[in-house]
């Protein structure tokens, strides 16, 4: 009995044992799924933050890029507007342009009256144009010639103030124009293209001097055109010469100029021209010029009438060049004939070679003229030669030798030989 | 005979100057048509090339071309085509450059706004930059002929060459290759 009572309370004692370790572990398990239920809750809560961070984050990414997006249009809209103002700039209607060349000779004649040492600034020229629409447009060109112009009793001054160019000039279609006013006439390789970088020589050559008096503007009306072949051709009635017919220049066109200043227009002039360039490196042109009556009436039966043709070319291959040009008046009238001189003639002809040397360019070039003009003094064969050296693209400096030698002996105390130097500029 | 050539002069020159133009100035080839032609199978988008400080001072410095803040221009593999304006004498000429491997394929006159010089849009002119590259002092390695009379004009074409073959090593694809 007491066994049995024995075994009974020890098994009592396991099962209350069992009984308590159950309890035991079910609070652990709670434990356990309470504090893994505070870490989902925990995860939970931190995901929402994350998941609030991230919509944060994605909101300010969306305004960020929205604002880079209005950045980028402002910036283009600016970049729009600044090559905009920028081409504007570069397209105004107003343009001002300009060229200048200094001379210095040093020329010893034979006879040494004629020698000369000078020093002149030539020619101080600004152009100003204007586009009052896009196919009317003006270009006026005005030049001091020889640095100082006085207001002298006597008439006697400096230089003079010249009104060259102040034409309109019209697009009548696709590739014609009409122009009126006071221009440039198109004879001539010097005559409408003359600034000093274009040419060789400090002195222009003299054959578009005497027979060809460059600069030669004339007031009148034009018209031209030009085609995808490289022809082109310009036509113009114009004030005409008054050349004189007594004292020391008579006979010399250049002297006939009246440069359109209260400019008899008695008799006109009529010019045509008609030019090749539909090869790179080649210009062939020839021009004529008719004039009605060179003395606007006042020579009597002394010189009537006269015509001039003028021929020229141009050929540029590499850096070599060739340039040749003729011209010859031929006028009628009792006087002129009378003094042998109703031919005046013309031509030179100068090849000339273009070199980059010590990282500047350089143009070398020799010249023979053989004119002959309307003066004694002005009938004379020269050899020349010299080189233009360009610092930069629009400024020269330039040096030449001459030597002159006339065709009549009474002239041979002219005969001269000497250098130049030059500089020149435009823009 | 003199009063009957100047009433003839002012009828040709009413006549003439009243009559109605179509084109304001001279296009000789649209732009967008030169892109086109430019590339037969598809047209790229246009593209932008920000001008950076020292490109502007380069471009400045080296080439006596002042640039905008972009420069447009369309790309297709190793070719790049670019449209460019250049002041001759007093006006801005437009001109179109295609550049293929570094060497010039094309070069065209646009729009032309002098009043001198047109003769710079005759393909016999425009066809002497084929094939010109930029040597190491930035020059093109071909002369190009000039013409009497235009040349500023001329000046400004070559100026714009050496531009386009310069800006197109710019380009990443553009993988230029210099003159000797």
């Amino acid at each position: 009995m007491r066994k049995l009572i024995s075994t009974g309370s020890l098994l009592l004692l396991l099962i209350s044992q069992q009984a308590w370790s159950s309890d035991r572990s079910i609070e652990a398990l709670w434990d356990l799924v309470e504090r893994q239920q505070a870490q989902i809750d925990s995860l939970t809560d931190e995901l929402e933050s994350t998941r609030t961070a991230l919509s944060t984050t994605q909101s300010e990414l969306d305004s960020t890029r929205s604002a880079a997006r209005i950045t980028e249009e402002q910036l283009d809209v600016t970049a729009t507007f600044v090559d905009s103002a920028l081409a504007e700039m570069s397209d105004q209607r107003l343009s001002i342009g300009g060229y200048g060349e200094m001379h210095y000779n040093d020329l010893n004649a034979r006879d040494s009256q004629y020698n000369k040492e000078e020093i002149d600034f030539h020619r101080f020229v600004t152009y100003m144009n204007y586009e009052f629409t896009d196919r009317i447009r003006l270009f006026t060109e005005l030049e001091v010639e020889h640095a100082l112009v006085k207001d002298t009793a006597d008439g006697s001054n400096g230089g003079e103030v010249e009104v060259e160019q102040a034409y309109v000039e019209f697009d009548v279609a696709e590739n014609y124009y009409a122009r009126t006013g006071l221009f440039l006439l198109p004879i001539g390789i010097l005559n409408e293209t003359h600034e000093p970088t274009t040419f060789y020589g400090v002195e222009r050559n003299d054959v578009e001097n005497i027979i060809i008096p460059t600069t030669w503007w004339e007031g009148g009306v034009g018209f031209g055109g030009r085609y995808d072949n490289g022809l082109s051709f310009d036509l113009a009635v114009t004030s005409g010469l008054d050349m004189p017919t007594t004292g020391s220049n008579a006979y010399r066109v250049r002297s006939g100029r009246q440069k359109v200043s209260e400019a008899l227009a008695n008799d006109l002039a009529y010019t045509g021209r008609v030019k090749y360039t539909g090869v790179p490196g080649l210009e062939l042109s020839a021009a004529v010029q008719y004039q009605t009556n060179p003395t606007q009436g006042n020579g009597g039966d002394l010189l009537d009438e006269g015509l001039l043709v003028s021929t020229h070319g141009i050929f540029n291959r590499g850096p070599f060049s060739l340039r040749a040009l003729w011209a010859q008046w031929d006028f009628d009238g009792e006087g002129i004939q009378a003094a042998d001189v109703e031919k005046q003639t013309g031509w030179y002809v100068e090849p000339s070679v273009r070199l980059r040397l010590l990282n500047f360019d350089w143009g070398f070039y020799t010249r023979y003229e053989d004119v002959e003009g309307g003066r004694d003094q002005d009938q004379f064969d020269q050899w020349e030669l010299g080189f233009n050296f360009y610092p930069t693209e629009n400024v020269v400096l330039k040096f030449d030798y001459r030597d002159r030698s006339h065709d009549m002996n009474s002239e041979q105390g002219r005969d001269f030989d000497g250098f130049d130097l030059g500089m020149g500029y435009q823009f | 005979m003199k009063m009957r050539m100047i009433i003839g002069c002012v009828l040709v020159w009413t006549t003439t100057a009243t009559a109605p133009v179509t084109a304001a100035e001279h296009v000789y080839l649209h732009p967008d048509e030169f892109i086109t032609r430019s590339f037969a199978d598809e047209v790229p988008p246009a593209q932008a090339l920000w001008v950076t400080v020292e490109l502007r001072e380069e471009l400045k410095r080296e080439f006596g071309w002042q640039p905008g803040m972009r420069i447009r221009y369309w790309q297709q593999d190793h070719r790049t085509a670019w449209i460019l304006d250049e002041i001759g004498k007093d006006k801005p000429i437009t001109a179109g450059v295609v550049i293929a491997g570094g060497k010039i394929e094309s070069m065209a006159v646009l729009v032309f706004r002098e009043s001198r010089g047109w003769e710079i849009k005759l393909p016999q002119f425009t066809a002497q930059f084929a094939r010109a590259q930029l040597t190491e002092t930035r020059e093109l390695n071909q002369h190009i002929d000039g013409i009497t009379g235009a040349t500023l004009s001329v000046r400004a074409m070559k100026r714009m060459a050496r531009v386009a073959l310069r800006l197109h090593d710019q380009i990443p694809a553009g993988t230029a290759s210099q003159a000797d």
